[in-house]
C-alpha cells in the first residue's frame, strides 16, 4: 500500500465530485428533505393500535385460548422471549409498547405510569386478569420521530455509501479509465482504499451537516455522545462503502450493477430497521437482519441516542463493522477487475 | 544488441477468432517500431499484450529479456487508443495525479510545455478538441518519463494539420533516445517516424523491416496518377497495366518515359498528372491484394 498514490487518486476523486454541484447538492438536500418530512407526517403519537408485548416461548400461540386477555382485539400482541425481557421492559420505559404482560404461573404486567396509553392497556388487562401483580416502571415517551431519526439518516447513508462508489467504479471501468490506471503501478487496494475514503469523508459530513441542521430545525432526543454517533457513523459507512465497492468489483454494466446493488439496498431498508423495529419478526428473518451493516449500525446508533450508551456498550456493533469492512474490501481487491471486455 | 521489447510465438486466441497467430519480433533500443495493418488486423491485441494489460494464450512478451514485471510497470509509458479521463478535472490536475502515481517522473510543466498544453492547462478534460486530448494522453504516457512507450493510433481522427504537430512531438520525443511502438493504419505515418515496420494482417506479420528497404525489395516502378476523366477509352486496351483506383487510375511502370509517351499518343491530357514512388499502401494491396483502408 503506497500513500502517496493512494492519496493522489483520492484527490481527484474528491475533486471531480466536490466540483459536480448538482449531485453534490442532491446529496444534501435529499435526506435533509427525507427527514423533515417524517418528522412532520410521524411527528405525533406513534401507533393507533395498543401495543403489548407477552413474554412466551417462540412460536407459542398468542390467541385467547392460553389466556382470554389475548383474545382482545385492536391489540397487537407480540412474542418476546425470556431471554428480551430487559429489551422489552425498556420499550416499555420509552413508551413503544404500551405493556409487557408475562401471563404464565403469577400473572404479572410491566407498565409505565406516565404513558396515557399504557394506564389504558392495564385497566383492560384487569378486566381478564385481575390478580395481575403490577410493575410499574417510569420513562419519557421515545416520540416516533426519534426512533426514526437515526433510521433514515442510517438508510440515506446506505444508499449515498452503495450507490456513490459503485456507480463510479462501474462506470470507470466502462469508460476505460481504469483500463488506463492499471498500466500505471496503482493497485487494486490503493484504488479502492482511495474511492472509499472518498466517499467516507463525503457521507459523514453530509450526515454531519444534516443531523446539525435537524438539531436546529425539529427538537429531537440524543442521550449520548455526538463524538460517539461519529464514530459509529464513520464505521457503519466504512462497512457499507466496502460493500459497494465489493458489488462494483468487477461489473462492466452500470445497468447490471444497479440491480445488484438495489438487490442489497431493499433487504437493509426493509429489514435493518429503519421504519420499525424487528421484534416479534420470525427469529430467521432477525438473524438475517444482524448480518446486514444498516442494522448493526442502527444499533449502536439507538443505543447512544436513546440509552445514552458509552463506547463499552457499543463496541460489539463497531467490532463487527469494522470486520465487514476488512472481509469486503479483501474480496473487493482479490477479484478486482480494471478492464472492460 | 539486445532488443529492449521481444515477442515470441505470440497467440491470442478470442471466442470464435484468433486475434494474434503466432507473431514474433524485436525492438531495437531508441528506435520507432511501427505495426501497420487494416483495422481487425491484430496490431492493438499485440500491443496490448506487450503493454501487460492483455494476456496472451500462448508465446511471451518480454522487455530486456525478461517477462513484464515491476521494472516494465515503472518504465514504460502507455497511450491507448481509447482512453477516458476523470470529468470535472483539469488538464494541470490530470497530469498531476498521474505524475504522483510513479515514484520518478517528469515535471509536470516541463510536460505541458513538451506537448504544447500551455493554452489549455487549465481546461476541463472534457472540453478538449481531439488533437488536445492526443497530446494530454501523449503526456500522461510520459509522466514517468519512461525508456518505452507504447502508442496505440495515436492520431487516428485528426486533422492533417494536428497530426503533423503530433507528428513532431514524437519526433522530438524519439531524439531523446526513446523507443517507441506505434501502430497506426496511416501509411504516411508509418513511413515518416518509423525505422522499422511489421506489416500485420488477420493475425500474422506478412513483411517486416525498413520501409523504404521494403519498398525497394518488392518494387522497381513508380506510379503515374490521373484523374478517370482524363483517362479515355478502356484501360485494358493500354499497352501497360492500369488499375482503376476511386477517381483516379493508376499506371505503374519501370519506364517513365515510354509511359509519358503511349499517353501522348492517345492525347491523353496530362495537366494533372502525378508521378509519385511506391508507397506503403501499394505494398499492402502487392502483399495482400486488398486496400489498406477498408
Amino acid at each position: 500500500m503506497n500513500l502517496r498514490r493512494l492519496l493522489a487518486v483520492w484527490q481527484a476523486r474528491n475533486l471531480e465530485f466536490l466540483r459536480d454541484r448538482s449531485t453534490l447538492v442532491f446529496n444534501f438536500v435529499f435526506p435533509l428533505a427525507l427527514v423533515v418530512a417524517f418528522a412532520v407526517i410521524f411527528g405525533g403519537q406513534a401507533r393507533s393500535v395498543f401495543k403489548v408485548g407477552v413474554i412466551a416461548p417462540p412460536g407459542a400461540a398468542l390467541a385467547a385460548d392460553p389466556h382470554p386477555f389475548l383474545g382482545t382485539r385492536h391489540v397487537d400482541f407480540y412474542a418476546v422471549a425470556e431471554a428480551e425481557m430487559a429489551e422489552a421492559i425498556r420499550g416499555v420505559e420509552r413508551h413503544q409498547a404500551d405493556l409487557l404482560v408475562d401471563l404464565r404461573k403469577t400473572p404479572r404486567y410491566w407498565v409505565n405510569a406516565d404513558s396515557p396509553k399504557g394506564y389504558l392497556a392495564e385497566k383492560l388487562l384487569l378486566q381478564a386478569a385481575p390478580a395481575a401483580e403490577r410493575q410499574p416502571v417510569t420513562g419519557a415517551a421515545v416520540r416516533y420521530v426519534d426512533w426514526l431519526l437515526p433510521g433514515v439518516l442510517g438508510m440515506n447513508m446506505m444508499f449515498s455509501c452503495l450507490f456513490g462508489v459503485g456507480y463510479v467504479v462501474v462506470r470507470y471501468r466502462k469508460s476505460g479509465f481504469l483500463r488506463r490506471l492499471s498500466a500505471t503501478p496503482l493497485t487494486a487496494l490503493e484504488f479502492g482504499a482511495a474511492q472509499i475514503l472518498s466517499r467516507l469523508l463525503l457521507t459523514v459530513s453530509v450526515t454531519a451537516l444534516v443531523y446539525a441542521a435537524l438539531a436546529a430545525l425539529v427538537h429531537f432526543r440524543n442521550d449520548g455522545s455526538p463524538l460517539l454517533l461519529l464514530l459509529i457513523a464513520a464505521t457503519g459507512a466504512l462497512a457499507m462503502i466496502s460493500l459497494g465497492f465489493m458489488m462494483a468489483a468487477r461489473f462492466v454494466s452500470e445497468e447490471l450493477a444497479n440491480g445488484v446493488i438495489n438487490l442489497a439496498s431493499w433487504p437493509m431498508m426493509l429489514l435493518s430497521g429503519v421504519w420499525f423495529s424487528l421484534e416479534g419478526a420470525p427469529a430467521w428473518l432477525r438473524a438475517i437482519a444482524e448480518a446486514l451493516p444498516l442494522t448493526q449500525m442502527l444499533k449502536a446508533a439507538r443505543a447512544v441516542m436513546l440509552d445514552g450508551a458509552g463506547i463499552a456498550e457499543v463496541a460489539p456493533q463497531l467490532g463487527v463493522l469494522a470486520g465487514m469492512a476488512v472481509l469486503f474490501l479483501g474480496i473487493a481487491a482479490a477479484g478486482f477487475r480494471w478492464r472492460a471486455a | 544488441m539486445e532488443p529492449v521489447l521481444e515477442v515470441q510465438n505470440l497467440v491470442k486466441d478470442y471466442p470464435g477468432v484468433r486475434a494474434v497467430d503466432g507473431v514474433s519480433f524485436a525492438i531495437v533500443e531508441g528506435t520507432c517500431f511501427g505495426l501497420l495493418g487494416p483495422n481487425g488486423a491484430g496490431k492493438t491485441t499485440t500491443v496490448e499484450i506487450m503493454e501487460g494489460v492483455t494476456t496472451a494464450t500462448s508465446g511471451v512478451a518480454l522487455y530486456r529479456g525478461a517477462p513484464l514485471g515491476v521494472r516494465f510497470r515503472a518504465e514504460a509509458g502507455i497511450q491507448f487508443q481509447k482512453t477516458a479521463l476523470q470529468d470535472f478535472l483539469t488538464v494541470r490536475e490530470t497530469l498531476v495525479m498521474f505524475r504522483r502515481l510513479y515514484p520518478r517522473g517528469r515535471d509536470v510543466d516541463e510536460l505541458i510545455r513538451l506537448c504544447a498544453l500551455e493554452q489549455v492547462a487549465a481546461r476541463d478534460n472534457r472540453k478538449l478538441s481531439g488533437g488536445q486530448l492526443q497530446r494530454l494522453l501523449l503526456a500522461i504516457a510520459l509522466v514517468n518519463d519512461p525508456q518505452v512507450l507504447f502508442l496505440d493510433e495515436p492520431t487516428t481522427g485528426l486533422d492533417p494539420q494536428a497530426r503533423h504537430n503530433f507528428w513532431d512531438l514524437i519526433r522530438a520525443i524519439k531524439a531523446e533516445g526513446r523507443t517507441i511502438l506505434l501502430t497506426t493504419h496511416y501509411m504516411e505515418e508509418a513511413y515518416f517516424l518509423c525505422d522499422v515496420i511489421a506489416i500485420m494482417d488477420r493475425g500474422r506479420i506478412i513483411a517486416e523491416g525498413p520501409p523504404s528497404r521494403l519498398l525497394k525489395e518488392h518494387f522497381d516502378d513508380v506510379v503515374l496518377e490521373l484523374p478517370r476523366e482524363d483517362f479515355p477509352g478502356e484501360p485494358a486496351a493500354f499497352p501497360l497495366p492500369v488499375l482503376l483506383a476511386g477517381d483516379r487510375v493508376e499506371i505503374s511502370t519501370g519506364d517513365v518515359e515510354a509511359a509519358l509517351g503511349a499517353l501522348l499518343e492517345r492525347g491523353v491530357p496530362l495537366r494533372h498528372l502525378r508521378i509519385r514512388p511506391r508507397n506503403l499502401e501499394d505494398l499492402f494491396l502487392e502483399l495482400t491484394g486488398r486496400e489498406l483502408r477498408t
